[in-house]
């Protein structure tokens, strides 16, 4: 009977042993999805290049966490969290959208600005039209494209238009900053109306004309933790790090305004 | 022919030989495509419905998507019924790969679509020195709206007419040929007349594919109401502020749709009967 128990417990050694071998090389080699956490951001389309570079200094700091982010427009993102989409943090690019997700008793504290952003001109390269004003953007049988006023995009222009008394005629108003962006970068547009980031993201293949009459138009983007999301901890220390220094810096590399 | 032995088989009601079974994933892709349909419905704000649609900016969308839609129509038509012809009728060296060309958008992303068109007719196109000759501006019209609808819907034309053409074979073309008439008027008295309900269904496909084009349009055209902004292009803006908005304009479209296929199925089948 001794042996017998001795036997079973080598038994049992053994087998836990092999299946501890066998999960080794898989935690290591998929350390993510096997033993390790993930942290769900929902993010402004905007936010693209600046938050994947924050997703990659918050996993250097948190080993086994992966940071998985859901770029989309704020309306979008907003829309889906509160049909119950699993996400721990939410960054808008404007303060309604996250009104409504924080009217909605989905944020875990109050929302914060974390950001600003403010219009500029961008023109092709060559800068076609020769736009150096806002003023110039009145010109006659000038392709100017503007996001529509339903978008944020397009309410910083409509505000800025009213708060200077000047009417444009644009060709077109478009879905998204990017549609604009687009158009100015195929050429098929003189100007187009876009946020200094959107600028800076575009390298080389526009040129960015500030203007003053811009500041009547600042845009906030807010960021809160969400409540139900699986990794609520983890999303409020994500909030964290954009708050901080750290991230504030990639934040104003890339064009944005100082969130105070 | 094969237009007789149809109109014969709808009359009685005949024993189908289709196994039981086979009826569970066929009620399951029905369901697949109504119940989304039915699920809109149930969002929809009917006390709202009518003052949504009727705004100054539905409207214009809605006139603006059937204009272009019929324009792109009759474009697909002058076009691609003899290019489904050539396709259907004609031996040529390279044919097959003219023929997947020609059907690529079927498959392409409209996006893509809406990219390429922008590097053949934009201010720096292919054709931009062309069109700079005669000064002609494409790009941000309701022209570049009607090309976009027609880049996209031509080839439901010619793969649905090809097919049709096909079917109905050569037998009275080469008889009439025989008798001493002229291509034209073969094509004139014998073929066309022969695949009528065919072109017509075809032409049908490519006006609802026409009316239901977003993602070229945006992307070549633009967005501004009354010129380009389409009714599924408002529909997505509409989106982002008043959701019952793009509701009621979603099931706008959708109406149009089914009449529009409702006419021209009777239509087709009276010229069948």
């Amino acid at each position: 009977m001794r042996k017998l128990c001795t036997a079973a417990a080598a038994l049992t050694a053994l087998a836990l042993s092999l299946a501890g071998c066998a999960s080794t090389p898989a935690a290591t080699g998929t350390s993510t999805a096997g033993g390790g956490t993930t942290l769900t951001v929902f993010a402004a389309a905007s936010m693209k290049p600046t938050f994947t570079a924050l997703g990659t200094a918050f996993e250097s700091t948190h080993a086994g966490v992966k940071v998985t982010f859901n770029f989309a427009g704020s309306q979008t993102l907003a829309e889906q969290i509160i049909n119950g989409a699993a996400a721990d943090a939410f960054a808008s690019a404007n303060e309604a959208n996250m009104k409504t997700v924080t009217d909605a008793g989905l944020a875990a504290t109050g929302a914060q600005v974390y950001a600003t952003n403010q219009l500029t001109i961008a023109v092709p390269p060559d800068n076609p039209a020769g736009i150096t004003s806002w003023n110039d953007l009145t010109k006659k049988g000038l392709k100017l494209v503007v996001c529509a006023p339903v978008v944020p995009c397009g309410a910083a222009t409509e505000k800025i238009e009213q708060a200077t008394g000047t009417t444009l005629t644009p060709v077109s108003e478009e879905q998204a900053v990017t549609d604009v962006m687009a158009k100015v970068q195929a050429g098929e547009a003189d100007a187009g109306l876009v946020y200094q980031t959107d600028v800076i993201a575009a390298g080389e293949t526009v040129k960015g004309i500030e203007f003053a009459e811009s500041s009547k138009a600042i845009n906030t983007n807010v960021i809160a933790a969400l409540k139900d999301g699986p990794q609520a901890k983890l999303g409020q220390e994500f909030v964290d790090l954009v708050l901080s220094a750290e991230g504030q810096q990639v934040l104003k590399a890339a064009g944005f305004g100082a969130a105070d | 022919m094969t237009m007789g032995e149809q109109a014969r088989g709808r009359a009685p009601r005949v024993y189908s030989g289709l196994p039981r079974w086979l009826f569970v994933p066929a009620a399951l892709g029905a369901t697949l495509v109504v119940l989304p349909l039915f699920a809109l419905t149930t969002r929809l704000d009917w006390t709202r419905f009518f003052e949504l649609i009727t705004s100054d900016s539905s409207m214009a969308a809605l006139r603006l998507s059937l204009e272009t839609s019929v324009a792109s129509t009759v474009i697909c038509i002058v076009l691609g019924v003899p290019l489904a012809l050539v396709l259907a009728r004609e031996q040529f060296p390279g044919q097959a790969l003219v023929r997947t060309l020609v059907l690529l958008p079927l498959v392409l992303p409209p996006v893509v679509g809406g990219i390429a068109l922008l590097y053949t007719f934009g201010r720096r196109g292919l054709l931009a020195p062309v069109m700079d000759l005669f000064g002609i501006q494409i790009a941000f019209s309701t022209a570049a709206v009607v090309i976009a609808q027609s880049f996209v819907a031509l080839p439901f034309l010619v793969v649905s007419l090809e097919g049709t053409l096909r079917t109905v074979g050569r037998r009275y073309e080469l008889v009439a040929a025989t008798l001493g008439a002229r291509p034209s008027t073969v094509l004139g008295r014998i073929t066309l007349p022969l695949v009528l309900p065919g072109l017509v269904s075809a032409a049908v496909l490519s006006f609802a594919r026409a009316l239901g084009e977003f993602g070229a349009t945006l992307t070549f055209a633009g967005s501004l109401q009354g010129v380009t902004r389409t009714l599924p292009l408002e529909i997505y803006l509409q989106r982002v502020t008043d959701p019952d908005a793009a509701i009621a304009l979603s099931l706008v479209l959708i109406a149009v749709a089914v009449a529009v296929t409702l006419v021209t199925a009777r239509i087709s089948d009276r010229a069948i009967g």
